[in-house]
């Protein structure tokens, strides 16, 4: 319905044929400016992308077929396919890998979910909106460093308040049985992942619930009362009008978090407190990134960090435009 | 007019890029040789030495001082709270050639990477430091050219740091030279500790990464042999590797070292022994909190079991990146001077590689309060004096030393030891 009238709202211009040169001089210079301009216009973005983000981008696909000379920390001669063979034969970059996902569903999931949840709750009519928008956006503007300090000195698997509640209350009968104590938080991979993934979404929900709630407000009100007129209720008028109406905003937040969500660093980073901060002694959460970090800054080769970072690149490509084309096609069928 | 077809103008725009991307990669491509020597300036009004510092140095007050009597040599410092961080960041600086500061502190075990690679390195031999430190200290940044590219600030002859109350709750002796006698081999030490868990709360040591590398501190050839070929199947890396696995369930606590389950134990006297470099004592220290919980007294014993050994200590170094290497080469001839490493020593506990600052009263006839009044200045010079073995640390021992502590961590954090040895193999396979 809308790409209907976004198509009437801009009709095509007949070419119209002249014979005053002058005019045609005039009028060339005319359609090369409505031709040009934008472009020039836009230009400043594309300048800098190519300076800070297309550079380094092709840069690190020479580095990764290439030696590294540890000792000066140059780059050496060309050694083709071996620092890929390296990467990808590494049960390390496997295992990261692994984590990555475990990570990354265990947070943009919930978080979307819960995001568009409370944004829905925020459009609502509540006392004191703006605090409660901007309460939730709170956690967003806190330091990530300083955001996993904290959750690292609460989680910390023997001395951490969380385990220490846990132990106490442990103790009570029925939840004894239940088998309710301190959980490994740093030692258990999953648990490790869970933790990350809860840092995560700390930090990140309310920012995609306001995402959300921007786009929510948008969604013509006389929707809400025509679909209340017709009976629907609050559930009802949320599945039919406002879901489909903020679907554009959905896939951007999908596809946004899903890369964002693939490149998980300041957490496991410093969430892992013994000094080489890999991700835990057994890389139980390294995440890829990391990986990368620790290959090329750590360990100093910088020709496997490069390719990891290629693979790495390759993969999110990839799950970014199969979510666009999953978050489409579902969304498209929901509005039928 | 001719319109353009699509594939020509694909082209186009195809060349452009192209172009676009020569051209950067021409910009940035040209890396000067990080080799050289930078273009040496002057320090103008407002500019500032800078020296960058991790852990304690110990450098506030003496660089107040400094300051204070060179005003044409202002001194700034940054300190890093972790080597490992500040390592990190310095392999990024050299990777990238700049962002280095005029002085660059370095640990101990990293010193044979900088001298594998010395071109990167001011040489700060002068005949004023002829004979300025302990040989083993000056021998480890020297060249095989005779370049010295490090001036040694401290170093770390390791005693026994003990927690006097626990010992007599749990009966065993508490004056220190009794507890001395109990633990000259690391057999007494162990079972002596064994002896001590039955009776007490507290766990024998401060985490099995500590007691590793203490022992690996006696370790003639830890990792790599002389020619630098790493090598680390042999029979004393193993034993170490083995002694403190089979010790995880029983003496250990079971928690990596400098992490914030490691920092609480101090404070809630979990930790009855550490293996205590004299610069250890500024960390034990403020991890049990100064003034100490009541009841909580430390004390050292003048004694390391298995003889003596050394741990850590560090060095200064200028990198040629350095705009100002003449003052900064004046700036570390007079702060690792012995005057002031003894002055450290009294304040912060790091002790003097200094030879002359080993016999300076100040060092020597220093009592610290807050270990029970322990004669620390005798007992770290005693230590110093019974090191024997100094292990043999190639480019890459920095790097192992890290998998190694992993490899440790991994059997307190409940994995099979064989299993977490494998990764060890793997970890260090994948550093070649």
């Amino acid at each position: 319905m809308l790409t209907e009238q976004r198509a009437e709202a801009a009709p095509r211009e007949p070419a119209t044929p002249t014979v005053d040169r002058r005019l045609l001089r005039r009028q060339r210079r005319s359609r090369w400016d409505l031709k040009v301009s934008p472009y020039l216009y836009v230009s400043p973005f594309f300048v800098l992308f190519g300076i800070v983000g297309l550079y380094p981008l092709v840069y690190t696909v020479f580095l990764s077929v290439h030696d590294w000379d540890r000792l000066y920390y140059r780059r050496g001669g060309f050694n083709g396919w071996a620092n890929y063979d390296f990467v990808l034969h590494d049960p390390v970059f496997q295992k990261a890998l692994v984590n990555t996902f475990s990570i990354f569903l265990m947070s943009s999931v919930p978080q979307i979910v819960l995001a568009v949840v409370i944004a829905a709750l925020l459009d609502g009519q509540l006392r004191g909106r703006t605090f409660w928008r901007m309460s939730v956006l709170l956690p967003f503007a806190v330091v990530p460093a300083a955001a996993v300090l904290i959750f690292g000195s609460l989680l910390a698997d023997r001395s951490g308040l969380v385990n220490q509640v846990l132990a106490q209350i442990g103790d009570w009968p029925v939840l004894h049985q239940l088998g309710i104590g301190p959980v490994a938080w740093h030692d258990h991979r999953w648990w490790s992942h869970f933790a990350i993934a809860g840092m995560v979404n700390w930090r990140w929900t309310g920012y995609n619930a306001l995402i959300f709630l921007a786009a929510m407000q948008a969604v013509p009100r006389d929707l809400y009362e025509s679909a209340a007129l017709d009976g629907g209720g609050k559930i009802r008028q949320f599945w039919s009008v406002t879901l489909p109406m903020i679907r554009p905003t959905m896939v951007f937040v999908i596809v946004t978090s899903t890369i964002g969500g693939l490149q998980i660093f300041t957490e496991p980073r410093l969430f892992d407190d013994t000094p080489n901060r890999e991700g835990g002694a057994d890389h139980e959460f390294m995440t890829s990134t990391l990986y990368i970090y620790v290959k090329g800054i750590e360990d100093q080769f910088y020709g496997r960090a490069s390719a990891a970072a290629v693979i790495l690149f390759v993969i999110i490509v990839a799950i970014a435009l199969l979510n666009f084309g999953l978050t489409r096609f579902l969304t498209r069928r929901a509005e039928k | 007019m001719r319109k353009r077809t699509a594939p020509t103008r694909r082209l186009l725009a195809a060349a452009a890029a192209g172009s676009l991307l020569l051209g950067l990669t021409a910009a940035c491509g040209d890396n000067s040789d990080p080799t050289k020597s930078a273009k040496q300036e002057s320090l103008g009004e407002g500019d500032q030495l800078t020296i960058t510092t991790f852990g304690e140095f110990g450098y506030d007050e003496l660089i107040d001082q400094w300051n204070q009597e060179n005003p044409d040599i202002q001194v700034k410092q940054t300190k890093v709270a972790l080597w490992d961080d500040w390592k990190n960041e310095l392999n990024t600086d050299l990777q990238a050639g700049s962002g280095l500061p005029d002085v660059v502190a370095i640990e101990g075990d990293y010193m044979p990477a900088v001298v594998a690679a010395p071109d990167r390195w001011v040489d700060l031999s002068q005949s004023e430091v002829d004979g300025r430190w302990l040989d083993f200290k000056s021998a480890a940044a020297t060249t095989p050219d005779g370049a010295l590219l490090g001036y040694a600030t401290d170093a770390g002859p390791e005693a026994i740091c003990y927690r006097a109350d626990l010992f007599k709750d749990a009966g065993l002796p508490t004056d220190r030279d009794e507890v001395a006698k109990l633990m000259t081999t690391w057999d007494d030490y162990f079972s002596l500790g064994e002896q001590f868990v039955k009776n007490s709360d507290a766990y024998w040591y401060d985490a099995s990464g500590s007691v590793a590398q203490a022992m690996l501190n006696q370790v003639p050839y830890p990792f790599e042999k002389s020619d630098n070929a790493v090598d680390i199947e042999n029979d004393g890396l193993k034993n170490v590797y083995q002694t403190v696995s089979s010790h995880v369930g029983d003496l250990s606590p079971q928690v990596p070292q400098w992490s914030d389950d490691w920092t609480a134990n101090f404070a809630d006297s979990k930790v009855a022994t550490v293996p205590c470099p004299g610069w250890m004592r500024s960390n034990i220290k403020d991890n049990t909190g100064d003034p100490a919980p009541k009841g909580a007294v430390w004390d050292v014993a003048d004694v390391f079991p298995g003889g003596g050994g050394n741990w850590g200590g560090s060095y200064l170094a200028i990198p040629k990146t350095s705009t100002h290497q003449e003052d900064a080469l004046k700036f570390i001839t007079w702060i690792t001077a012995p005057e002031q490493q003894a002055q450290i020593f009294e304040k912060y506990g790091n002790f003097p590689s200094q030879v002359d600052a080993l016999s300076d009263p100040k060092v020597t006839s220093f009592t610290d309060e807050y270990f029970n009044n322990a004669p620390v200045g005798e007992i770290f010079a005693d230590r110093a004096a019974a090191i024997d073995v100094q292990p043999y640390k190639g480019p890459l021992y920095s790097d192992i030393l890290g998998k190694f502590q992993d490899a440790i961590n991994r059997v307190d954090a409940g994995k099979d030891p064989d299993e977490s040895w494998a990764t060890f193999e793997q970890d260090v396979a994948s550093l070649q």
